[in-house]
């Protein structure tokens, strides 16, 4: 357990680096975002989902959409440590030809089970797969990620409410609540609180966890598991730009990448 | 003349496709009764989802279920279809190019008392421009229910255009639809009428009306709006000179849209082009309105004088 949990922390560290290498050679893209997911996204590759990256299509795996689709680089550098793709294609994010596209294209990369970056849509999706999966009597998980500013959009909340309605067990959603969007804070853009009572009033398990905590998210996890007739959301307190000093909390760092420079000092705080 | 509404035939089709393909799933937007996608769920309940009065989750849940290897069949009003949730359209089914069929009743202005705010007269050319999307007009029953069948046997995106009222059967049951194939309906010289859905049994009439006056014209059913049949178009053009098209749409956009485009880059011959006139419909009965907003056989059979006009003068 205790060695686990230092191997799972040591690929956080890793898919950390990766995101600076990534955004530094492209010189665009969303650091911020994208660091306060790396917790989650360890812990379920690496420890709860079933994916077998020689055979991304395989009907049984277990799935996952990214709603918040600008977290892309966190993902990729995911998918890559977990043998879906080689490591070295990750320079190639958002160059042309790439596989590697500014938001995740589920034709184009193998390991990713829908396209988004229109925000707001994924959940949808994920209703969708939760349906089929019902449907066949599989028992396969489905998991998404959404941001705070995301829940935004009216369409996540009828997603919501499908997913409440078709008693949808097989469907976890994590909510990213880093507090922040691109105007501003979302207390002052346009307020998602309180997010767990919104969710719990929909008819949805409700888990508040510390999203750095790979303790608490594994937790969390587990119970919705074990949770009947109901699908889960588990609302993680997060930081955004997690990890990089100058990045935590600053709304700046939402989408610009750092220079070379930056890029040297991010590196060195993640060792 | 038997008649039908598309919107029947497509309730029709899903039955048979339900008890063929156990993947075929159907999904709604609290419209059943209107769509008839209710005899699906009247059939197979479990496979059958109301998504309640949310289009955007309606087309966003069908894609993540062609995701998961289903055939989902979604439909509500075309009004919402493509309005509301167009960018759930674009980017949650067109572009990740996933298997959902689209199939959009209460086109046009055939909708007729419920107003402007339900006519969609912009469908066709909010699905024509969407790159992976296909888009089927049928114009009879017949041609629905064979295109239904059609679509869900072919891989990726389609949006099938369905109507409310009662059209004219024009095609017998062993009518067989091709996706981008026109149906050359009658054969013609002087003239080609080029329609798609309630406005073929128009352009069959304003060709028999021409016919009296020795004018023979030419009747095509461009059913398939994308792909288009380009062949077809460049054929009528050279074997008549003189292309009219009729849609129950915007000219903006649509039918009258894609054959110029055609026309303009390979056989630039006269064009008429009958449609609504970018204008917004109103309430009324469907005939009272096809009559006001100039879409009736006579319309048609006044564009084929003008643009023999025009051919003449060229
Ligand atoms: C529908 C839509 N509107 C706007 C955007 C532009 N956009 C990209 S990221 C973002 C802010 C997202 O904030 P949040 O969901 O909190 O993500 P995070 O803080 O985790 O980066 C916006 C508005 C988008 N991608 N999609
Ligand atoms: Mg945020």
């Amino acid at each position: 357990m205790e060695q686990q949990q230092e191997k799972l922390k040591e690929i956080a560290r890793q898919i950390r680096r990766n995101i600076i290498e990534m955004l530094t050679e492209s010189q665009s893209g969303h650091p911020g975002g994208s660091l306060s997911a790396v917790e989650i996204l360890t812990t379920l590759y690496f420890r709860e989902m079933k994916v077998d990256p020689a055979n991304p299509r395989w009907s049984e795996r277990d799935r996952f959409v990214l709603g918040k689709g600008h977290a892309a680089p966190a993902l990729f550098a995911t998918l890559a440590e977990k043998g879906f793709f080689p490591r070295e294609e990750l320079l190639t994010l958002r160059k042309i030809n790439s596989r590697l596209q500014g938001h995740p294209d589920m034709k184009k990369l193998p390991g990713i089970d829908m396209s988004t970056g229109s925000l707001g849509q994924g959940l949808s999706a994920a209703v969708g797969m939760g349906l089929a999966g019902k449907l066949d009597n599989k028992d396969y998980r489905i998991y998404a990620l959404l941001g705070d500013g995301e829940i935004e959009e009216g369409q996540v909340w009828e997603a919501t409410m499908a997913a409440a309605h078709y008693k949808l067990d097989n469907l976890t959603a994590f909510v990213d609540s880093n507090g922040l969007q691109i105007d501003g804070p979302c207390t002052e853009v346009m307020s998602p609180y309180p997010i767990a009572p919104k969710f719990a009033a929909f008819g949805w398990h409700v888990e508040e966890i510390d999203g750095h905590s790979l303790e608490e998210i594994s937790a969390a996890i587990a119970r919705a598991k074990e949770i009947k007739d109901k699908p889960t959301v588990i609302v993680a307190r997060t930081i955004k730009g997690k990890g990089v000093s100058f990045m935590e909390n600053e709304v700046g760092w939402h989408g610009n990448a750092p220079s070379e420079e930056q890029a040297k000092q991010a590196l060195a705080e993640l060792v | 003349m038997e008649k039908m509404a598309t919107r029947d035939a497509y309730g029709k089709a899903l039955v048979k496709l339900g008890e063929q393909n156990s993947n075929v799933v159907v999904l709604d937007a609290d419209l059943a009764k209107s769509t008839k996608t209710i005899e699906f769920k009247k059939k197979f309940p479990e496979r059958f989802f109301d998504m309640g009065i949310a289009e955007q989750n309606l087309m966003g849940t069908a894609a993540g279920l062609a995701a998961s290897g289903k055939i989902p069949f979604a439909s509500t009003f075309a009004i919402f279809a493509t309005g509301r949730a167009f960018e759930q359209i674009r980017n949650s089914i067109a572009y990740p190019h996933l298997n959902v069929k689209i199939a959009a009743s209460h086109a046009g202005l055939t909708v007729g008392e419920d107003g402007a705010s339900h006519q969609a007269i912009a469908d066709i050319a909010l699905m024509r421009v969407l790159p992976q999307m296909k888009v089927i007009v049928p114009a009879d029953g017949i041609e629905a229910e064979k295109a239904v069948l059609a679509v869900a046997e072919m891989d990726g995106p389609v949006y099938i255009r369905l109507g409310r009222s009662k059209v004219p059967i024009i095609y017998a049951e062993d009518y067989q639809f091709e996706l981008g194939k026109a149906s050359i309906i009658k054969e013609g010289q002087d003239v080609a009428l080029l329609a798609c859905g309630i406005m073929v049994a128009e352009a069959l009439k304003a060709a028999e009306e021409l016919a009296k006056e020795g004018i023979s014209a030419r009747v095509i059913n461009m059913a398939s709006i994308k792909p288009l049949d380009k062949e077809a178009v460049v054929a009528a053009a050279r074997d008549t000179g003189a292309v009219v098209t009729a849609e129950e749409h915007n000219i903006i956009g649509g039918l009258g849209s894609a054959v110029a485009e055609v026309l303009g880059e390979n056989v630039p011959v006269p064009l008429e082009r009958v449609g609504v006139s970018d204008t917004f419909g109103e309430s009324g009965k469907p005939q009272d309105l096809l009559e006001k907003y100039g879409l009736t056989a006579k319309h048609i059979q006044e564009a084929a004088y003008r643009v023999l006009n025009r051919k003449r003068d060229v």
